[in-house]
């Protein structure tokens, strides 16, 4: 019964969504307030038919309802509570329910926070996030539709939660991400609105910037989480592979980091409008690329998920419909921009460009690597995956190439900079880097030219970074008052460089200096990797709440000292009888030690692997600085104290808005 | 003239989307094999469940059958094995199974609680047949002929749908055109 009723819901939060993205829309054409208004309650009620389906999908899992069939594939009743609580969205039907679930969340946020906008850009910006939603639900409902019974052969028991999706990692990791895939969609919204309205200006710099900054953090995290996921969970003691699916979430990062700063440059100088609106457009089509690659099975991953040509061809048409009548809009409505230079050749505006080239290369790149061995098939040259070389080699010196701007722009001034003027500014923080980056080469007795450009481009940034903040923060009434003075919006972006610096650092190190050693031990032995020593004690089993575990314990030590003692396992799942990997690992700030469990190559011998990886936490401390900064921007008085001026104009001119609208229809 | 600037990412859009529109249906997982249209390769290994008895090449002479390779350890076997029962069931299929670098102990358990769709297992704990047939997962499936010669090779599960539409026509062709 509960089931149907989840249907219905959906089907209901459906049409809703249709009328959102008509009559708002309809309404500000022909400039009637009173269809304008139907935006607001549209889109709180297909956001509480949506989370409505999303509980009765939770309620089947939580009472193990395996008439369901979805339920009956992700979920055993074996399951403790909070896996089969994740499970939701384990499998592709839930995913998508969790997409719409946010979509619906986003839209119903854009509603509740923008009341102080011009109502018609509003019910534009509504509109067209329910088209968005109207696309997802149909896919939803017609291919994937997580409420489908298997009546009347209800199976006793369901087919368990795939084991590596259980996990906490799993719990928060997709979530996170689809927050910052869908955020994306905010930001779209807004740009297609100022495309049909033609008010592309500061003031929608302004409104797009903090949905954008906010969907940009989400997303980090989301990626951040996955790579830590993959690290523990994976048992290999990597956390980037460059596999299409993390590419896939790596696009709409990069072309979204291009986004944000390229919005700064339009609301505060007002150029670059037409390139801030196409960036707006890609990100969300890569975001919805990204969809179309993972759930498609065009390409093969690591993640193997459930891929079906029905779907794929579904999601294809979603994606070519929004992209094609997107850049069809853009191409009539964009502005033809005359070239007058308002700003010399160092000046930020310029540093701002620089890097949102070196963005757009990189994304371009890890586009054609992902996309490369389809073209191929395409022209039938053969199949073929790019691999990781590709990626390392080419990627890295872009990353290099964006900090050590980075750290220069930074000191640039809006407009015109005097060339010698940053050159004396940079001398100081040059030489510090330098210094730095010698003593941690030393620190880890080794030099390789990779090492230095990442250690070196890291130093650059951070300590660009703070020397900007003290100048910055000098005040005649002390220190801490000039620190007060500073906005939120510049500590977010103070956060945000460190964290690039961090995870710069992070990178280079534990790719440079990490320790991997696979080795055939027996109870009892002991091996060395770098300074530590693993001594293997013995192997003993246990049982968990559904599977059983052999697992070996293992004491580190260092000087003759024990420092950790570490029970890596290895897992068989009594429903699927996977077996997993779980290795153990001693974190710290500094280095993780990370000790798995292999095959068993005889009766008491096994396949162990040992890995020393120094700074490995600092690729996802980095990224929550970034996130944070994120969040912390977007927390600027400014936005409000603007927002409320914006109301008093609006109010003030509502005929001019409505004489605006008319010009449109005209 | 500028406008047309402005056209360009709706163009290159459309382009990607041909190529991606391409790849859909098309499995990315199916690579040639070097082995196809010829012998099986020479071998010498245990039955699984009779270890005191030996096979070899000469297995797959006579009929034409189906070589599942499989293990224990992979989770996608356990999806297909209802599958692989069905054909050996119902459909009368001749399946010849590879048990790939797993566990005597750990596969006969499996057989048991599962069933045993294979009309020989082949214990290949090494992996050695795997290698030389070029398995590089599981599970794979190769149509072999009367000869014993490998004629057609399917990466991933084996269900309804792949048995009717791609692994069938290739017996039926076997059949019917030698």
């Amino acid at each position: 019964m509960y089931p149907e009723l989840g249907q219905l819901a959906l089907i209901l939060s459906l049409l809703l969504a249709v009328l959102l993205s008509v009559v708002p829309l309809v309404g500000s054409i022909a400039g009637r307030d009173n269809l304008q208004g139907f935006g607001r309650p549209l889109a709180t009620g297909m956001f509480v038919f949506v989370a409505l389906a999303f509980a009765v999908l939770t309620h089947a899992f939580l009472t193990d309802d395996f008439s369901v069939a979805y339920v009956a594939n992700n979920s055993n009743s074996l399951l403790p509570w909070y896996y089969k609580f994740s499970a939701v969205w384990g499998g592709h039907e839930g995913s998508l329910l969790l997409w719409i679930l946010m979509l619906a969340g986003w839209t119903l946020a854009v509603a509740v926070f923008s009341r102080r906008l011009p109502s018609v850009v509003v019910a534009q910006v509504l509109s067209v996030l329910g088209m968005v939603t109207v696309g997802f639900m149909l896919f939803t409902l017609i291919t994937s539709n997580p409420f489908d019974r298997l009546l009347p052969n209800v199976p006793a028991d369901g087919a368990d939660l795939n084991p590596l999706l259980q996990d906490f990692g799993l719990i928060v990791h997709p979530p996170m991400l689809y927050m910052g895939y869908v955020g994306f969609a905010v930001a779209f919204a807004f740009a297609i609105a100022a495309l049909i309205n033609g008010r592309l200006d500061a003031a929608w710099a302004r409104w797009t910037r903090p949905w954008t900054t906010v969907a940009w953090s989400f997303l980090s995290l989301g990626i951040a989480l996955g790579s830590w996921w993959a690290y523990y969970e994976l048992g290999w003691g990597g956390w980037w592979f460059w596999d299409p699916v993390e590419n896939a979430s790596l696009l709409p990062w990069l072309s979204g980091t291009a986004l944000m700063h390229s919005l700064a440059v339009t609301e505060k100088r007002g150029v670059f409008k037409s390139w801030t609106v196409l960036l707006a457009i890609v990100t969300f089509a890569l975001s919805l690329l990204g969809t179309f690659l993972v759930r498609s099975g065009v390409l093969t991953s690591v993640h193997a998920f459930a891929s079906d040509p029905e779907r794929g061809v579904f999601l294809l048409a979603l994606l070519a419909v929004t992209v094609i009548a997107s850049l069809t809009l853009y191409a009539f409505r964009a502005p033809v921009v005359h070239v007058r230079a308002r700003y010399g050749s160092l000046s930020r505006e310029i540093f701002l460009l620089l890097n949102n080239v070196m963005l757009v290369s990189a994304t371009l790149l890890v586009a054609i690597g992902t996309l490369y061995p389809l073209v191929l098939d395409y022209l039938e040259m053969g199949k073929l995956s790019i691999g990781e070389p590709f990626f390392n080699i080419t990627f890295s010196p872009l990353a290099v190439a964006t900090g050590l701007l980075m750290g220069a722009g930074i000191f640039s001034r809006w407009k015109k900079t005097d060339g010698g003027w940053l050159a004396r500014k940079l001398l100081w923080p040059l030489a510090i880097s330098l210094v730095a980056t010698a003593a941690v080469l030393i620190g880890y007795g080794g030099f390789t030219p990779w090492a230095f450009a990442g250690i070196f481009t890291a130093m650059w940034v951070a300590v660009a970074t703070f020397w900007d903040l003290w100048e910055k923060s000098a005040s005649r009434k002390g220190r801490l008052h000039g620190l007060k003075r500073q906005s939120r919006s510049y500590y977010g972006m103070v956060l945000g460089h460190l964290g690039l610096a961090i995870v710069m650092a992070g990178a280079t190190v534990v790719s440079n200096y990490g320790i991997e050693r696979d080795v055939r031990m027996v109870p009892g032995d002991v091996a060395t990797v770098g300074d530590y020593q693993f001594v293997f004690r013995d192997i003993g089993e246990r049982r968990g709440a559904n599977f059983t575990a052999q697992y070996g314990n293992f004491d580190v030590l260092q000087d003759g000292e024990i420092i950790a003692s570490l029970r890596p396992e290895k897992r068989q799942y009594s429903v699927g009888m996977s077996v997993m990997t779980e290795a153990d690992i001693d974190a710290g700030l500094f280095r993780d030690i990370f000790v798995a469990v292999g095959e068993r190559i005889s009766d008491d011998a096994w396949a162990i692997r040992l890995q020393y990886k120094p700074l490995v936490r600092w690729l996802w401390l980095g990224s929550i600085f970034m996130a944070v900064g994120g969040f912390l921007a977007i927390a600027d008085r400014r936005y409000r104290v603007r927002e409320r001026s914006t109301q008093k104009a609006t109010t003030g001119t509502s005929v001019g808005t409505a004489a605006n609208s008319a010009g449109v229809v005209s | 003239m500028k406008r047309f600037f402005l056209f360009l990412p709706l163009l290159i859009a459309v382009v990607l989307g041909v190529v991606l529109f391409a790849g859909i249906g098309k499995d990315p997982t199916k690579l040639e094999s070097a082995l196809i249209g010829k012998p099986v390769p020479a071998f010498s290994l245990k039955d699984l469940n009779t270890p005191e008895t030996q096979l070899n090449e000469t297995l797959f002479k006579g009929k034409v059958q189906l070589l599942n390779v499989w293990g224990t350890w992979c989770p996608a076997c356990r999806d297909e094995h209802d599958d692989l029962m069905w054909l050996a069931e119902d459909e009368g299929v001749s399946i010849v199974g590879l048990n790939y670098k797993d566990n005597r102990d750990d596969a006969l358990v499996w057989l048991d609680r599962l069933g045993n769709p294979y009309s020989t297992s082949i214990y290949d704990p090494r992996g050695t047949l795997g290698f030389d047939l070029g398995v590089y997962g599981a599970p794979e499936t190769f149509v072999i002929d009367e000869q014993g010669v490998v004629r057609y090779r399917h990466v991933g599960v084996v269900n309804e749908k792949v048995w009717r539409e791609t692994l069938l026509p290739v017996i039926n062709d076997i059949r019917e055109n030698g």
